[in-house]
């Protein structure tokens, strides 16, 4: 099954990245912009048919690896 | 008393951490991370590099390697357990100290000395030193801020001018015990003349202290 991972810092986390590019796009004119966060995206493809499994597991994953649970936040999304 | 300097495909601090710690009387030896046991080591020292590419997060990946599992039996039994850079990275990642370290606040790698204050004196890296004492020591990283959400972080040295946005201006952290620490700048690039400071002999000889009184605090 296909699966989507964001992993997003959590907001009361500095995002030194997401902050640079926002003065960035002020730079370019785009002043009406805020709240630029740097997300980071994960797609896998996981065996197996039942949806609610394979998102138990890959949140698992999640909790083990992919996110950093002193700073980041995960939504998991089954996608077929 | 021997120290085990562990080394992840990316390391590249580990020969002067030997170095530094035979200059200052003490014995060490570099160990692969797929080794499983640590069982002829006093203390243990991750050195600073690019472990694993630094792919997902810095230390991520490395928390996960077959030698972190005698690691952290170590830090648990109150030997001596310290991370520079890199592995003070892992360390935060495997859980052993608190908090973990993002990009530099105004996102640019820092590679110059520094000036350090010691906070605390009752951990590994700074027995020896006296409260309030400065050590100029190099910083050389990009994932040097260090946050913690939960404030409970015990600051064994700051920066007197927080170059990358630290929280509490912290530079080395370490945990409740005060066996287990990370330090961000480098101590082994510090400890003769010809490299521009001696600073970071005090915090190596107070690492090298604690293997004899091993363990730091008893269990």
């Amino acid at each position: 099954m296909k699966v989507t991972v964001t992993i997003n810092r959590r907001p009361e986390i500095a995002d030194p990245e997401g902050t640079t590019v926002e003065r960035a796009l002020h730079d370019l004119g785009y002043t009406e912009t805020s709240g630029v966060r740097m997300d980071r995206v994960v797609h896998l493809d996981v065996k197996g048919d039942d949806a609610v499994a394979v998102k138990a597991l890959v949140e698992e994953m999640c909790r083990r690896l992919l996110a950093n649970p002193v700073l980041e936040d995960f939504e998991v999304e089954v996608t077929s | 008393m021997r120290t085990a300097v562990i080394v992840f495909p990316g390391t590249n601090c580990e020969h002067d951490v030997v170095y530094a710690l035979e200059a200052l009387g003490g014995e060490a030896e570099i160990v692969w991370h797929r080794e499983t046991s640590l069982d002829d080591f006093d203390g243990v020292i991750l050195p600073g590099g690019f472990a694993h590419g630094d792919y997902l997060r810095t230390g991520a990946i490395a928390r996960f390697s077959p030698v972190m599992s005698d690691v952290r039996r170590m830090a648990e039994n109150g030997a001596p357990v310290l991370g520079i850079c890199n592995g003070f990275q892992m360390l935060c990642e495997a859980g052993l100290l608190p908090g973990a370290l993002i990009a530099n606040r105004d996102l640019s790698f820092i590679c110059r000395f520094v000036d350090l204050e010691v906070v605390d004196t009752d951990t590994v890296i700074t027995r020896l030193a006296s409260e309030g004492e400065r050590v100029r020591i190099p910083l050389n990283s990009y994932e040097g801020n260090w946050v913690d959400p939960s404030a409970g972080g015990r600051v064994a040295l700051r920066y007197v001018d927080n170059p990358n946005g630290s929280q509490a201006r912290a530079a080395a952290v370490a945990n409740e015990r005060g066996n287990v620490a990370g330090i961000m700048p480098h101590p082994e690039r510090g400890i003769e003349d010809i490299l521009g400071s001696s600073d970071g002999q005090v915090l190596l000889e107070s690492f090298l202290q604690s293997l004899v009184d091993y363990p730091l605090v008893p269990a």
